[in-house]
């Protein structure tokens, strides 16, 4: 039987947010005006966000042809090219099968495990998932391996949690599988807070099958009873997608009771969170299950002896357990050939912010920042000049370009400040103002605060106060002390991490970038042009070529000139919105 | 607490809706947050009436569900408009300009930069930090459908979209 041709969208969170849903809407009706047999699907995320909405064409006798930037107005052109004249589109192009293109590099430079299904498989069809080896990894374990074997086959693989805090996974089945209890949990942390990370959500969207095998092999190797997904609210495809899986993974009796005839059960449960990014961490997501408030506790006892109920509990970050279907599959000695001494396999990062090719790069560990970040990224939008990198969210820290060759594993961040955190890179230019990121931080973490503890609740505040004076202009020279001294009764004091790293952001600035602080305090300045507070804004009357645009869009009319002659900006009305600086498409804006 | 007379089959509906709620979580141990999750999805809110429901059927103080609406962003002790814009504050669209996409949104509906509720009850405006889809910042999320990649004009000319259309879904 001749293989139908098939047109493929991207819809993940991210397809529909560029406007995949129509583009989908127009391709139905092209194929329908034109009477043309062919599929029509959707997949998960491939990770090339910057040039969603992403569609593919696959076309007998011609390679698979991947279509960037894809607006429902393009489609009519595109269907009759491909499909009606078997001729690629070349506008539109972004990768060809098996052919060299300019943005080949993103797919090219990076090594897939985790990812390597996303935005291929229809996340919702388990046959797709079966059909390239899916659930062999389980049929494998259950079978073959004694749950002991299961977890030294991890523990030798030396794959170590992705949530954070990169503790070692096998250790960690092996604290909570001698754990007494009468029920054993595991679960599933997909809350996903840090602000900047989607890799989990990309996963969870686009191969939601691997996640759950993944969880059910650990439940079988711990001797877990039940089965959690804490999953966040804000989430809604993947809740849909992850609900689904369960249904057709219980159908084909890799989920349930007696589990492949091993004996050995499982159910599992999706709870969604309602908002709250402490709920991340351990203790705190076991309370939010139990139905209370999500606040930390002091830990000793452990999950591993006393989690969900007071019953010993595994809890494992959602890329974690993708990578596990994988090694158990192709074995622990070709992960553990991947990455660095102390840092096994690969990792996902989300590159965004600045970048070129912003989306989603697994890269093996020991892999540098600078591959990651120009080899993958493709370097920074517009020809700017790199400024930094943030890596690991509101935990984390900004590494400056000095720093580039940095690689990336468990070891060699912590030793320049920053951490491998959940894996948000987020890359900025000159324009970004370095105080400013920080306040962002602090704001957040001041904002998730549970409140339990003092020094996290009233500390992150008084840093808080600080940064904002010091954007105001308001800044004192003692500030830059007074920082670093609260920086480390924080770090001391708090309960669980999120006070315990709050500071980082901070910390990582003042070392690589303290002149950005002293020309705030000193100078009261802002050497990116961004603190409102500290600039005015000006037209270059060399350059400004008076187009009108910026006098049209100002708000306040402080904007006048004669259409041809250059303007000028009325700073007494000016109140520093920005748009005229955004929208001169001369460069003729600029700020002081 | 019987209403007055002619709402009563407003609340009547919603209690039964309640308690089907309420059944279904029965048997879960410690599900109070589902609960409280579906009954604001059908009612768009949690008032105290429906709390101090929820206490007593679930063996809890009303207290004790309040500390637990209040912990979580996602309570809203408030009715909400018919359209809830959710606009990203997370790292990413914070370095692409959320603040002023916020600045546009708020301004468009004549409300302050906090965010709230429109006086005809159609809009209802939130900050959240991350919808996850950063690449395609700045986003906001109307209904929870995402509109990324925005600047001011183009964010504003969104939220008229959804003026013009008189009667459109209501998100969750
Ligand atoms: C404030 C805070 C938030 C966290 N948020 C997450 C999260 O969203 N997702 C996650 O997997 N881990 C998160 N963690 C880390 C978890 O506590 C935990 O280390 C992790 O889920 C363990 O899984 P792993 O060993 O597979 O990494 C957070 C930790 C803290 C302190
Ligand atoms: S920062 Fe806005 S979607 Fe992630």
């Amino acid at each position: 039987m001749k293989k139908k041709d098939k047109v493929v969208v991207g819809l993940a969170t991210c397809g529909i947010a560029a406007g995949g849903v129509e583009v989908m809407d127009e391709i139905a009706r092209e194929l329908k005006k034109r009477r043309l047999d062919v599929e029509l699907d959707e997949t998960g995320c491939i990770g090339c966000c910057f040039a969603e909405v992403l569609v593919d064409f696959e076309k007998e006798g011609m390679p698979r042809v991947t279509y960037g930037d894809v607006r429902p107005e393009d489609v009519p052109a595109l269907v009759e090219s491909h499909l009606v004249n078997g001729k690629i589109l070349k506008e539109k192009v972004l990768l060809i099968e098996g052919r060299k293109t300019t943005e080949a590099d993103f797919l090219k430079k990076q090594t897939r495990i985790v990812l390597g299904n996303c935005g291929i498989l229809d996340p919702e069809d388990i046959e797709d998932y079966m059909g390239i080896g899916g659930y062999e990894g389980l049929r494998k374990a259950l079978s073959g391996m004694t749950p002991e074997q299961v977890r030294k086959e991890v523990l030798d693989s030396g794959l170590r949690g992705r949530g954070g805090a990169g503790f070692p996974t096998g250790a960690k089945w092996n604290f909570c599988a001698r754990a007494e209890g009468e029920d054993k949990y595991i679960v599933c942390n997909a809350d996903e807070g840090d602000p900047g990370a989607f890799m989990d959500r990309s996963v969870l969207e686009g191969d939601p099958h691997a996640v759950l095998e993944g969880m059910i092999i650990a439940g079988y190797a711990i001797g877990a009873t039940h089965g959690y997904i804490y999953c966040r609210a804000e989430y809604p495809l993947a809740v849909k997608r992850l609900k689904m899986a369960i249904r057709d993974a219980t159908g084909k009796g890799f989920l349930g009771s007696d589990i492949l005839g091993s004996g050995y059960s499982l159910d599992i449960i999706i709870k969604e969170g309602a908002g709250a990014f402490v709920c991340g961490e351990e203790t705190a997501l076991i309370a939010s299950i139990e139905g209370v408030r999500g606040m930390p506790r002091p830990r000793p006892p452990f999950p591993a002896n006393k989690g969900i109920w007071g019953m010993p509990t595994n809890i494992n970050n959602v890329e974690t357990l993708a990578n596990v279907p994988w090694i158990i599959r192709e074995g622990a000695g070709k992960f553990a050939r991947l990455g660095t001494k102390g840092s096994k396999g690969t990792k996902v990062f989300c590159l965004t912010g600045k970048v070129r090719r912003g989306g989603l790069a697994e890269v093996a560990m020991g892999t540098t920042l600078r591959e990651v970040i120009f080899g993958v990224g493709g370097g920074i939008k517009n020809d700017r000049p790199f400024k930094a990198v943030q890596i690991g969210g509101p935990s984390g820290g900004c590494l400056p370009a000095e720093l580039l060759d940095t690689p990336v594993d468990y070891d060699s961040l912590p030793a320049a400040g920053a951490i491998m955190g959940s894996g948000g890179m987020v890359i900025v230019d000159d324009t970004t103002c370095m105080v400013d990121l920080a306040k962002y931080f602090l704001t957040f973490t001041q904002m998730e605060s549970c409140g339990k503890c003092t020094p996290c609740r009233i500390g992150t505040k008084r840093m808080l106060e600080i940064l904002t004076r010091i954007c105001e202009g308001k800044g004192e020279p003692e500030d830059i002390e007074r920082l670093e001294k609260l920086a480390v009764d924080i770090k001391d004091g708090s309960l669980c991490a999120l006070g315990g790293t709050a500071p980082n952001p901070v910390l990582t600035t003042l070392r690589y970038f303290k002149d950005e602080y002293e020309a705030h305090i000193f100078d009261k300045r802002c050497p990116a042009g961004l603190c409102s507070e500290l600039v005015t804004f000006h037209i270059d009357p060399e350059k400004c070529n008076g187009c009108t645009v910026c006098a049209r869009n100002c708000p306040t009319g402080a904007i006048t000139g004669e259409k041809k002659e250059p303007h000028g900006i009325d700073q007494e009305k000016c109140i520093k919105c920005r748009e005229c600086l955004r929208r001169c498409r001369f460069d003729a804006v600029y700020t002081v | 607490m019987a209403g007055k007379a002619g709402k009563v089959t407003d609340e009547e509906k919603q209690r039964i809706a309640l308690d089907r709620v309420l059944k279904k979580y029965s048997k879960q141990k410690g599900a109070l947050i589902p609960v409280l999750q579906e009954a604001q999805e059908g009612l768009g809110y949690l008032s105290e009436e429906t709390l101090g429901y929820i206490a007593r059927n679930t063996g809890r103080t009303l207290a004790q569900v309040y500390g637990v609406v209040t912990f979580y962003t996602q309570f809203r002790l408030e009715p909400i408009g018919r359209h809830l814009v959710r606009i990203c504050h997370g790292t990413a669209c914070h370095v692409g300009g959320a603040e002023d996409i916020d600045a546009a949104v708020c301004g468009h509906l004549d409300l302050d930069q906090e965010g709230g509720t429109t006086p005809d009850m159609e809009f209802t405006v939130e900050k959240v930090v991350c919808v996850g889809a950063c690449s395609l910042a700045p986003i906001i999320l109307v209904d929870n459908v995402a509109h990324g990649r925005l600047d001011s004009e183009k964010a504003r000319k969104v939220i008229r979209e959804y003026q013009k259309r008189k009667q459109g879904a209501r998100g969750s």
